[in-house]
């Protein structure tokens, strides 16, 4: 289910990674990310690669961490073989789906498996993400003491009509306690919202962001709701049942919450997310920075030194690789210069100050000029030799990646 | 050959006095080639074998729609009492666009059997081509067809077309193409009584082209009718309006299959090849004659086509461009009443101003270069010849928007066409609405049969163009049929209204309008645009001007969120390839000023079609 994989080269089956692969990866800080496939509903609007009970052809969520620690030994075999410099872990993130719906046991068993295998570098980031109604104090104490250093809670929305048409199933009084635990666990905290929901007014999404606030979290993300094809919500749009998304809302609700989210001291780090005290997620920033990670799961992306490659989507089809010994990825690519230079200025340019003037080509650097004068790019920043976008800049982010592109 | 036939006359040594000739008048759809192809197996010059529907009609698009582009003239042997005959029948183009070709097609004739449709009675243009035939002293044979049809009702249309020719509603003839019923009793009446053909023999030879045509393998096939004298292979024959000459290569007739003879006589129809590759060296109306002894008095009637509606045609995909300039090149060997000259368009890209006869002749240009050439094509609004007078005193010649000169205007005028219409008298009013809508002035109407009315119109051509046929159709449901020509020049108050994107005029879309209708027009392209033009980085006013009068105005307001909030879980090879796609449908983008705009947008705008806007 869910979003289709790239089309990219065929991948060996013994995941071998490409000549040159090691020279690049040279210096870059490592991190792993965790795919849990599996959620007890599927959200209407959701395209992740996940599956319900029913969904799931054989393959058994019990089975599944076993089947991810298998990953994590192969993929530091791999490594090994390929010649990639070992280093510590900087970061872990479990994703999904919702890893919560493991016991807390066997997402401990897997982080175990990525500390035997690289070690964790001193003071390494740990997150998992979360449903408010996947965990309890308990489950939350055990993550904390065998290394987890943070929550990010699928808050989504405070208004229950707008959770509904979501397909989420936690009670919005419940993320302030659920928050309280992880913080009494002492995890670090960060909240998920989306705003445009079919339905969500400016005051729905304003009541959201007073709920958010008044919790008081670490962290803050917020993304725009998007309709993906082949979704529930995709055709509830189409047969009229909902409205299509108006982009001027999205826009003031973006305006609005980070007026509000500057309000209360929080800063813009990336276009969608905010983080009090300089605590912005150090995962997400290696994604755009052009870290290496390894993506161990289903349908899990994994870049290293230059190479993108992807795993089988289907769970079934991922625990036939794992077991028989073979590498689960699907495809992979070798982006050439160019087209990891499009690559580097599009993901730094949403990373507020990451992407200096002094790094362009010409020609894109003649652009700056250009879109200072349509107000996408903060003056000050630019005379001082970094790209940091507007408001404006932020809601015209992927324009503004096309002229420097 | 017929049964009835018991031997051929020889081309090039038969009597006049035992030649016919004739055309069909008929509307489209009334069964002219179903007829013509019944009249050939019936006397036998086509086998039953090689019968194929409508075998005269020979482009695809003829066939489909029904409908003769280009005429043809076919020898057919038929015996009356005992005597045998030629029979030339001379197919004639049913369409309003052609009438020059028509007049020449009857010039060639001295009868014409008036085709009508038992179900429907006659249609202007039938009416208008059966004035021309009156004119041209033709014997008529009146005819009605169908009559196997249910819904036929002879008894009504026979008196409506006694009434239009004179004579007896008995004596018009009842025939069913589709059957044969009634096919072999015209063709006797074509030998009774149409006239022979009269002309000398001995006179310095003159022939009437009333058709060429272009074949790709055997160059231009000139179709003429000798009025005078005789012409033979090998010789030299010299063409009248031009004095140019060439050596006849082949002479013969059809029947149908082209077949030479030793050469036509006076009296006779057939073909001529000289080995001319462009139908422009073999001009219809012209006279030809012989170097050696040349006549002195050409026929009369000659004529230079004159392309009366202009559009301007463009490839979709700008890379067809080349392809459109050699498929007009071949089109133009074969018509010569095209003409066309490059044109550049800031909306459309690179493509071609072109001059038709009329909207029938732009649609089927249109057509064969798309399905002959398999181009896909845009085509602006059609304009007509504009005169402008400057207050300096300049007068300019517009036929395209973009040639109407600025700063004050004298006086415009417009051609002016004579419209006659054919409705079932129960659609007056609505017709009348539509004509005075369009600047129309009633000269007057008459009963045509006991139930349907004959409007007559002066009318700007102009008004006609722009998509009034549709118009009178719709209202009508279907039954109204229109004809027109041209009666010369009138002033009247004419603007260019350009429509302007953030102050720059879209070529595309300026019109010449009357004043009166200048806002209607200014607010339906605003209107329009506004829907089709995706938003920008900036609000971009979409306006309506005359001058620097701004009539109308719409505004697309600025795109305020262009990001994908997401990032995929660190599937960023998505994210790129999504930024590769917006790229490169930035790059099909026109540019007017800073505003993009994607082509389609100008298509839909042009062609009216402004449902498919799409998100982003």
């Amino acid at each position: 289910m869910g979003s289709a994989l790239p089309l990219g080269d065929p991948a060996p089956l013994d995941g071998l990674l490409p000549a040159g692969t090691a020279d690049q990866s040279l210096g870059h800080p490592f991190g792993v990310y965790l795919h849990v496939p599996f959620c007890r509903v599927r959200c209407g609007y959701c395209d992740f690669n996940t599956y319900t009970s029913t969904e799931l052809r054989g393959a058994k969520q019990v089975d599944y961490a076993g089947q991810a620690v298998l990953e994590v030994h192969q993929a530091a075999h791999v490594l090994a073989a390929s010649g990639v410099e070992q280093r510590p872990v900087s970061t872990v993130f479990f994703g999904g789906g919702t890893p919560t719906l493991l016991p807390s046991s066997q997402l401990i068993e897997m982080l175990r498996s990525v500390d035997e295998a690289w070690g964790l570098a001193p003071g390494a980031e740990v997150t998992t993400e979360a449903n408010p109604d996947s965990v309890d104090a308990r489950y939350l104490t055990d993550l904390a003491a065998a290394g987890f250093t943070r929550v990010s809670f699928g808050m989504q929305s405070a208004v229950p009509h707008v959770l509904q048409t979501l397909d989420r199933t936690h009670d919005p009084e419940r993320v302030p306690q659920v928050v309280e635990w992880a913080r009494d666990a002492g995890l670090q905290v960060s909240l998920d919202l989306i705003y445009g929901t079919p339905g969500e007014s400016l005051d729905d999404w304003s009541r959201s962001l007073d709920a958010a606030l008044e919790i008081a979290p670490d962290h803050l993300s917020a993304y725009a709701l998007i309709v993906e094809q082949g979704t529930k919500l995709a055709r509830q749009i189409r047969s009229g049942v909902y409205p299509e998304p108006d982009d001027d809302l999205e826009a003031d609700m973006y305006e609005l919450a980070d007026a509000r989210f500057a309000a209360a001291g929080y800063e813009w780090y990336e276009v969608s997310n905010w983080s009090r005290g300089n605590q912005p997620s150090r995962h997400n920033l290696a994604y755009w920075q052009g870290h290496d990670w390894w993506g161990v799961g289903p349908g899990a992306h994994s870049h290293v030194g230059g190479t993108r490659w992807w795993n089988v989507k289907h769970p079934a089809a991922y625990a036939d690789r794992i077991l028989a010994g073979h590498s689960p990825a699907a495809g992979r690519e070798s982006p050439d210069a160019e087209a990891r230079e499009v690559e580097r200025i599009l993901l730094l340019a949403r990373i507020r100050g990451a992407l200096t003037t002094a790094s362009l080509a010409p020609g894109p650097r003649r652009e700056v000029a250009g879109l200072i004068a349509d107000g996408l790019v903060n003056a000050q920043a630019a005379l001082a030799g970094s790209i940091e976008l507007t408001v404006r800049g932020r809601l015209l982010a992927d324009a503004v990646v096309r002229r420097l592109t | 050959m017929s049964p009835r036939a018991v031997q051929e006359l020889q081309p090039a040594s038969t009597d006049p006095a035992f030649i016919r000739n004739f055309c069909i008048i008929a509307h489209i759809d009334h069964g002219k080639s179903t007829l013509a192809d019944r009249m050939l197996q019936i006397t036998g010059v086509v086998s039953d074998r090689d019968m194929r529907a409508q075998y005269l009609d020979r482009m695809d698009i003829e066939r489909e729609r029904g409908i003769t582009i280009k005429s043809q003239a076919v020898r057919m042997p038929w015996a009356l009492e005992g005597q045998t005959y030629a029979l030339n029948m001379i197919d004639t183009p049913g369409h309003v666009d052609f009438t020059y070709e028509v007049s020449r097609s009857l010039a060639a004739c001295e009868g014409a059997i008036l085709l009508v449709d038992a179900a429907q009675g006659i249609e202007a243009q039938t009416l208008a081509n059966l004035y021309l035939a009156l004119d041209n002293d033709l014997k008529i044979i009146p005819v009605l067809n169908k009559i196997d049809l249910p819904a036929a009702d002879p008894d009504k249309y026979a008196e409506e077309i006694a009434g239009l020719i004179g004579g007896r509603a008995e004596d018009v003839l009842r025939v069913s193409g589709k059957t044969g019923m009634g096919v072999e009793a015209l063709l006797d009446l074509v030998v009774a009584t149409i006239p022979a053909p009269q002309g000398d023999i001995d006179a310095p030879p003159r022939a009437m082209i009333f058709d060429s045509v272009y074949d790709a393998y055997r160059g231009v096939v000139t179709y003429v009718r000798m009025i005078d004298g005789k012409l033979t292979p090998r010789e030299k024959i010299m063409m009248m309006s031009t004095k140019s000459t060439h050596e006849v290569l082949e002479i013969g007739v059809s029947s149908p299959e082209p077949t030479p003879s030793k050469g036509l006589a006076v009296g006779e129809v057939g073909y001529l090849i000289t080995g001319v590759k462009d139908v422009r060296l073999s001009k219809v109306g012209d006279t030809v004659t012989t170097f050696v002894r040349p006549a002195t008095v050409a026929l009369k009637g000659y004529s230079e086509p004159k392309p009366m509606v202009f559009s301007g045609l463009y490839p979709i995909d700008g890379s067809d461009y080349p392809n459109l300039r050699e498929a007009l090149d071949k089109l133009k060997l074969s018509d010569a009443a095209l003409v066309y000259e490059p044109e550049t368009s800031v909306a459309l890209g690179f493509g071609f101003r072109c001059g038709f006869l009329g909207l029938l002749h732009l649609e089927i240009i249109t057509e064969r270069l798309e399905r002959e050439f398999n181009l896909d094509l845009i085509a602006t609004a059609p304009s007509v010849i504009y005169e402008v007078t400057t207050d300096d005193k300049k007068t300019v010649t517009v036929t395209n928007p973009s040639e109407f000169p600025g700063g004050k205007i004298k006086s415009v005028s417009e051609p002016m066409v004579k419209a006659s219409i054919l409705a079932p008298k129960d659609y007056v009013g609505t017709i009348m609405e539509l004509c005075q809508g369009r600047r129309g002035s009633l000269d007057g109407m008459e009963y045509v049969g006991t139930d349907r009315v004959e409007l007559h119109y002066h009318m700007p051509l102009g008004e006609i163009v722009f998509d009034f046929f549709d118009h009178l159709k719709s209202r009508t449901q279907g039954y109204a049929s229109l004809d027109y020509e041209p009666i010369g020049e009138q002033e009247a108050d004419l603007v260019k209204v350009d429509i302007l994107l953030q102050g720059e005029a879209v070529d595309a879309f300026s019109a010449i309008v009357h004043r009166d209708k200048a806002y209607a027009y200014g607010v339906l392209m605003t209107e329009r645009l506004k829907k089709l033009i995706p938003r920008q980085q900036f609000d971009v006013p979409i306006q309506a001007a005359i001058g620097a009068r701004i009539i109308a105005r719409e505004s697309i307001s600025a795109i305020r969120k262009d990001v994908l909030a997401k990032c995929y879980g660190g599937d960023i090879t998505r994210k790129r390839k999504l930024l590769e796609k917006q790229k490169e449908g930035k790059k099909r983008m026109k540019m007017v000023g800073r505003v993009e705009v994607p082509q389609e947008a100008f298509i839909a705008a042009l062609s009216g079609d402004t449902e498919g806007k799409e998100k982003k």
